[in-house]
């Protein structure tokens, strides 16, 4: 097929200057066109354009809208806004800022912190907006700057809703706090947000829900098109476009749990998420310690940041969903589960436990807790009296990538989807893994090797979950193998329109989990608290809990005796509880983690008493009425020697 | 100029001077200076009489004139065999671009490669019309609908990366570049014809690939004050300062719109709209005029260019400075939707001067290799 009639070079030649020629008259007609229209523009509509430039100059100013209020459950307010006078100066206008500052400071009362932070936000800042040097102004001082105002240019005090968390340090790990929009979040905006529905906005959400709601927090901006004068003045308004402020966030956070649990930890590093297993609602997120979000409002000064960043309490970490741990005991039922799954166990067959383990070839003593052993013991004793010694022999008869396939349907290691930013995956160990771990180490370290496999069944070695993942199997198991994804937000209110958009409460998927399996390891979960090693915490309680005590090693004994006393605060071990309450259909589950607390019957399992006495609101049975006395031989006592 | 340049060589510094730049075109070389000295002037008024961004400005106009006068030595045989590996290592640069760029502004364009950033999109607005002038001039004997099905698969690949970054202004540009070439090769009609016919049909779909900010920027463009804080606030506040400056303008630094801070980004793509209030409509139409004696040279230069690369190549990249002021100029004055296109030798930043007049520097050689075919 031949497109071309010509073949001949003046041929080619003729019909490249034909329609260079033609080109040529597009581009003139274009040009002149163009020409045109600017004459239409700046001859014929001139005096229109004049007008609107010189002596009606409009500006249009973006109006803010007002931030969405965060609520709990029961309607608590968590987060709000207040108005307040500020005291705003615009750097770029003021001639000589040293001297303003000074003479400012002899009309108004500004603190050394307040230096402090404006320099801070100065650094931060392109130099042509007004930043805030104090906040709060009294109407005493207000009146006093007012009178005296012509000798500041560049300095005004202005009205702003200021962001508030009326209870400070509690839930603040959940909640996260608005900041002054820095360059990184200037990126957010322009890639993720509406660089235009920011014009008028100073703060932005940083972390925690403040970061992830942004853009239904942060309500839609709004303008007014206003005349100015040629120096700037506001003359009139022409219209007014209305914000619309942001919607209200409705958590599923009960503040009340929320603060007795936060109240519980007293001193003590740690962590709590409390789910109601029948939604994945968060009900209480705790990480201790906390801070105060305030702080961060309005610009933390150097001081207080200093405080919080370098405390080797690591207040700003959010041990809760990035703080990973090995989750010791608490990981023996879900590997029951497994094995039950697997058919590498029957529930009835029984091992003798001598009180220690030896993996065959090996002279290493793999210790139980008690010396001597637990005697005889079948899968539901094994986790109501945490033998381990039952568990070091499960997991030599696992395959590691097996133990990974399953533990991956309850979603250890993985991001549990929690609807705050940060959340660590942990780590659920697996032959790739440690190949990839150690890919700079020798081929004996990338090996996967049996004894890797024998603290695995203990929840040591590899092992490393967050509290809100053990949480989260832990419903998962309840609900015979129905996922909900965790999280805060229960719905999304309009204020104005009474609409509510409740966050979908579905299971994501479900595991096929056999109701039976499920159900041994429910009674065994459930004997822990009547008869087993929280037997002791859960004393009297009007309600049947179920629930896992765990210690996770911070350090290794190598085979001495671990006694807390003589052992470094930092290197104690960590106590762990996970458990659930009533028994028969559970409203609330809750995985407790106490950072170097010790046993997890000890410190762990009486925060979850405290707050499930709470949560399910009926009295304690009369003390009177004493329980009978466990059944279960040597560990009758329950003092917490052994989880 | 016949007369001017034996009077040149008569004296040793005249040689001398001859020697070094008889491949200078005086036509493109004027225009190129008039351009320069308007655009420092004006970016100065832009920059509210800070001279430090004139004098950036400065630098990069040095820059680009050297670029421009070493090119005019490099005679279009061996930009010829230079097509196809520039073409290819811009591919791959933006390839890298895809999967490693540095994200900024919403949009991944830049590449780091260690010394410097840079950004491969530019390099491809040489690349594609010097690769597609070789395959043309290549098979020139054979020019059927497989070439030309070559030729809009080479536009396609990087037309389409460019697009993805996401920056629709340097897509329109290769595209142009490469649809030039096209054109002057002897596209069939039949084919721009249906080519035209299926896009007016494939608007609807085009529509949905847009970027919202693209949509919006087009819908904008009919009702400019549906978003007065968004992409309609560039259109309104630039048609008021061109409107205001009427005939004569508000004369140079006396623009109230741009001393009053209501224009963006008046440095760079809005620059004209400072031009339009200063200097008004004559000022505009010099400016205007000024670029038509620009493309009529550089078609003129086309039309006696020596073989049909260099042919295609002079016409098409002087038809992309065509593009260039017409998508600017447009969207400046309210006709044309906002896009990122420089207004060409005058908007503020140096990648888009140094192409620019790479561009002019290849016009210059391929004059100055007709001219030596001729002596010969």
């Amino acid at each position: 097929m031949t497109l071309l009639p010509h073949h001949t070079l003046s041929a080619e030649t003729l019909l490249f200057r034909r329609r260079l020629w033609l080109a040529w008259g597009i581009v003139l007609v274009c040009f002149l066109g163009l020409i045109a229209r600017f004459a239409y523009i700046q001859v014929y509509q001139h005096a229109h354009f004049q007008n609107l430039a010189e002596n009606n100059r409009t500006a249009i100013l973006p109006i803010p809208p007002h931030r969405g209020t965060i609520i709990d459950r029961n309607g608590v307010i968590l987060a709000h806004n207040y108005p307040a006078y500020v005291l705003e100066v615009t750097p770029s206008k003021v001639n000589n800022l040293q001297e303003t500052l000074k003479k400012l400071g002899e009309l108004i009362e500004i603190t050394p912190k307040d230096h402090r932070k404006f320099k801070t936000l100065m650094e931060e800042s392109k130099g042509y907006e007004a930043l805030p040097l104090r906040t709060r102004l009294t109407p005493e001082e207000t009146a006093r700057f007012l009178v005296q105002r012509f000798r500041f240019p560049g300095v005004e005090i202005n009205v702003r809703p200021l962001r508030n968390y009326p209870h400070g340090e509690i839930a603040a790990h959940l909640m996260g706090y608005i900041g002054r929009i820095n360059k990184k979040d200037q990126e957010r905006i322009e890639s993720e947000l509406s660089t235009a529905n920011y014009k008028g906005t100073d703060h932005i959400g940083k972390i925690g829900l403040e970061a992830s709601y942004e853009s239904v927090l942060h309500g839609q901006s709004g303008f007014e098109e206003v005349e100015v004068d040629a120096s700037g003045y506001i003359v009139r308004s022409i219209r007014r476009h209305p914000p619309i402020p942001g919607k209200t966030l409705h958590l599923t956070l009960d503040f009340n749990l929320q603060k007795l649990a936060e109240e519980s930890f007293t001193s003590q590093n740690g962590a709590l998420v409390a789910l109601d297993p029948r939604n994945g609602e968060i009900l209480a997120l705790v990480s201790r310690p906390s801070f105060d979000p305030n702080l961060f409002v309005e610009g933390i000064d150097p001081q207080n940041w200093n405080i919080l960043n370098t405390s080797e309490d690591k207040p700003l970490l959010n041990r809760a969903i990035r703080g990973a741990y090995p989750p010791g005991s608490t990981y023996k039922p879900f590997l029951a589960l497994m094995a039950l799954e697997t058919h590498k166990r029957s529930p009835y067959a029984s091992i003798a436990d001598p009180g220690y383990f030896i993996l065959p070839g090996s002279k290493h003593r793999f210790r139980d807790d008690v010396p001597g052993g637990h005697g005889m013991v079948d899968m539901h004793r094994s986790i109501v009296v945490s033998c381990d010694t039952y568990y070091y022999r499960l997991a030599a008869d696992l395959d590691i990538d097996n133990v990974y396939e399953f533990m991956t349907q309850l979603d250890f290691g993985k991001k549990t989807g929690i609807d705050i930013p940060g959340e660590l995956d942990g780590t659920l160990p697996s032959r790739a893994w440690k190949a990839k771990r150690y890919s700079k180490g020798t081929e004996l370290q990338r090996r996967w090797f049996l004894g890797d496999n024998i603290s695995i069944g203990i929840g040591q070695g590899y092992n490393a979950f967050t509290p809100i993942q053990l949480v989260h199997a832990l419903t998962i198991l309840l609900n015979n193998g129905a996922v909900y994804t965790p999280h805060a937000v229960r719905s999304i209110d309009t204020l104005q329109t009474g609409q509510i958009d409740p966050t979908p409460d579905t299971p994501i998927r479900r595991v096929p989990f056999k109701a039976n399996n499920i159900q041994i390891i429910k009674n065994a979960l459930v004997d822990v608290t009547q008869h087993g090693t929280a037997s002791k915490v859960f004393d009297h309680a009007s309600y049947t809990a179920g629930g896992k005590t765990g210690t996770a090693q911070v350090f290794s004994l190598k085979g001495n005796k671990y006694q807390a006393h003589s052992v470094h605060e930092t290197l104690r071990d960590h106590a762990w509880f996970i458990a659930y309450a009533p028994a028969e259909k559970p409203q609330i589950a809750i995985a407790v983690f106490v950072e170097n607390g010790g046993f997890g019957a000890q410190a762990a399992a009486p925060i979850a008493r405290k707050l499930f006495d709470a949560a399910l609101k009926s009295p304690s049975k009369n003390l009177s009425e004493s329980k009978p006395l466990p059944t279960l031989g040597h560990h009758e006592s329950s003092t917490p020697t052994h989880d | 100029m016949n007369l001017r340049r034996p009077r040149m060589t008569d004296s040793r510094i005249g040689a001398a001077l001859y020697k070094f730049s008889y491949k200078l075109d005086p036509v493109l070389l004027g225009i190129a200076f008039m351009f320069t000295i308007l655009g420092l002037f004006v970016l100065y008024s832009a920059s509210e009489t800070n001279i430090t961004r004139p004098l950036a400005q400065l630098m990069n106009y040095i820059l680009a004139f050297t670029c421009l006068w070493c090119t005019t030595y490099l005679p279009p045989n061996l930009l010829k065999r230079f097509a196809i590996p520039l073409y290819l290592l811009g591919i791959v640069l933006l390839i890298g671009v895809y999967f490693f760029g540095d994200v900024s502004k919403g949009a991944r364009r830049w590449l780091n490669i260690g010394v410097m950033r840079i950004q491969p999109s530019e390099i491809m607005k040489i690349a594609l019309p010097l690769s597609l002038a070789w395959l043309f001039d290549h098979q020139q004997n054979e020019i059927n609908f497989k070439t030309f099905t070559l030729a809009i698969i080479m536009m396609l690949v990087p037309g389409l990366l460019i697009l993805k970054q996401p920056d629709l202004g340097t897509t329109i540009l290769v595209f142009s570049s490469g649809f030039y070439i096209l054109f002057f090769a002897g596209l069939p009609w039949k084919i721009i014809s249906a080519v035209i016919a299926t896009i007016g049909a494939a608007a609807p779909f085009l529509w949905h690939t847009l970027h919202d900010y693209q949509r919006k920027r087009i819908m904008v463009l009919l009702d400019p004050s549906e978003d007065p804080l968004g992409a309609g606030y560039h259109i309104i506040q630039a048609n008021i300062a061109l409107g205001s400056g009427g005939t004569v303008g508000k004369g140079w630094l006396n623009g109230s719109q741009t001393h009053l801070d209501f224009l963006p980004e008046k440095h760079t793509d809005f620059i004209f709209a400072v031009f339009g209030e200063e200097f008004g409509l004559i000022g505009a139409i010099v400016l205007v005029l000024l670029y038509f004696a620009l493309i009529s040279r550089g078609l003129f230069i086309a039309r006696y260019a020596s073989s049909l690369f260099e042919r295609l190549l002079a016409s098409a990249i002087t038809l992309s400075f065509f593009t260039y002021a017409i998508v600017n100029m447009g969207m400046v004055s309210g006709i044309l939707p906002v896009v990122g296109v420089p207004l060409p030798f005058i908007s503020y930043g140096g990648t888009a001067l140094v192409t620019l007049f790479l561009g002019i520097g290849i016009l210059m050689s391929i004059h100055a290799n007709k001219k030596l075919m001729a002596n010969t």
